[in-house]
């Protein structure tokens, strides 16, 4: 089981936050490891082309790092519920030597009787946000 | 161009099973910077009470997009896939996918919807062991943005 007790966690509690610097290596990474080639993300020219600033990271790499803040909490990633995001804004990854930077914080906003808690995720880059309605239900010890 | 409504509905067949493989956990735990133990280490994650190497919570989505990807290339759905974005992703997890498990998704395409000259399709993805054993579903909204002259 997990190692944060239910009882022991209130609503308002905020998680540690955590950011992730991510550059254009690790969308390259991202695309190999689970076979998403779109090109917007490894290429400048195609992703301008088609009216976007620059390279944009895979929403599936922004959910997969947001949630760290939750699974790292708990120990037991296996320990997940539910886990859900909206898309609001893209993270834009220039090729300048430091990338894009994702900050991310969360908060239990509800206790269920079950044991579970939900969690909502504040995700941002360069100071907007890129994440909707970031919630992840987790199971407690 | 609008999605072909008659496509609400479809349930599409299982996919062949997909093996999920040790060293694929670790290298997509890597790809996203996680060394959480229970990814990468038997013991840590036997530790925890899972059978095997746990899968990254995200994981799913290789598996459900695999499955989805024959649907959404469909010439008769009419999606424009240069232009599509994913909207919103939704997980809900029966139990972790773990290492040695043998997963088939069977794909619904659960609404198709027009916002501004966006067309919007909305799937889901019900990944359940090759015995039938229920472990996550997925929800997908994907957008195929409007040309750009509908937009501006």
């Amino acid at each position: 089981m997990t190692g944060i007790a239910w009882t022991d966690v209130a609503v308002g509690d905020e998680l540690p936050g955590q950011t992730f610097p991510i550059e254009r290596v690790d969308l390259i990474r991202y695309a190999g490891a689970s076979g998403d080639f779109n090109v917007i993300h490894w290429n400048e020219r195609v992703a301008t082309s088609v009216g976007l600033p620059d390279v944009i990271a895979h929403g599936m790499l922004t959910m997969a790092l947001a949630i760290r803040v939750v699974t790292d909490w708990v120990g037991d990633p296996g320990a997940l519920v539910e886990y859900g995001v909206r898309f609001t804004r893209p993270v834009v990854v220039p090729d300048d030597g430091h990338g894009a930077t994702l900050a991310v914080s969360a908060k239990v906003t509800a206790k269920n009787d079950d044991g579970t808690v939900v969690v909502a995720l504040t995700a941002s880059s360069e100071g907007s946000t890129v994440l909707g309605r970031a919630t992840a239900t987790v199971r407690l010890a | 161009m609008a999605l072909n409504p008659e496509f609400v509905g479809r349930v599409y067949p299982s996919t062949a099973p997909y093996r999920v493989g040790r060293e694929k956990v670790r290298e997509f735990a890597n790809a996203i910077g996680d060394q959480n133990p229970a990814f990468h280490d038997v013991d840590a994650a036997r530790a925890l009470g899972h059978v095997d190497l746990v899968a990254p919570p995200t994981f799913a989505i290789i598996v459900s997009m695999k499955a989805s990807e024959a649907v959404l290339f469909d010439p008769e759905l009419g999606l424009d896939y240069t232009r599509v974005v994913h909207g919103e992703q939704r997980f809900s997890y029966t139990r972790p996918i773990v290492a040695g498990d043998d997963l088939v998704v069977t794909t619904t395409i659960e609404s198709i919807r027009t916002m501004a000259g966006n067309d919007l399709i909305t799937t889901r993805g019900d990944i359940v062991t090759a015995e039938g054993e229920p472990v996550v579903t997925t929800h997908s909204l994907l957008v195929s943005r409007a040309p750009d002259e509908a937009t501006s």
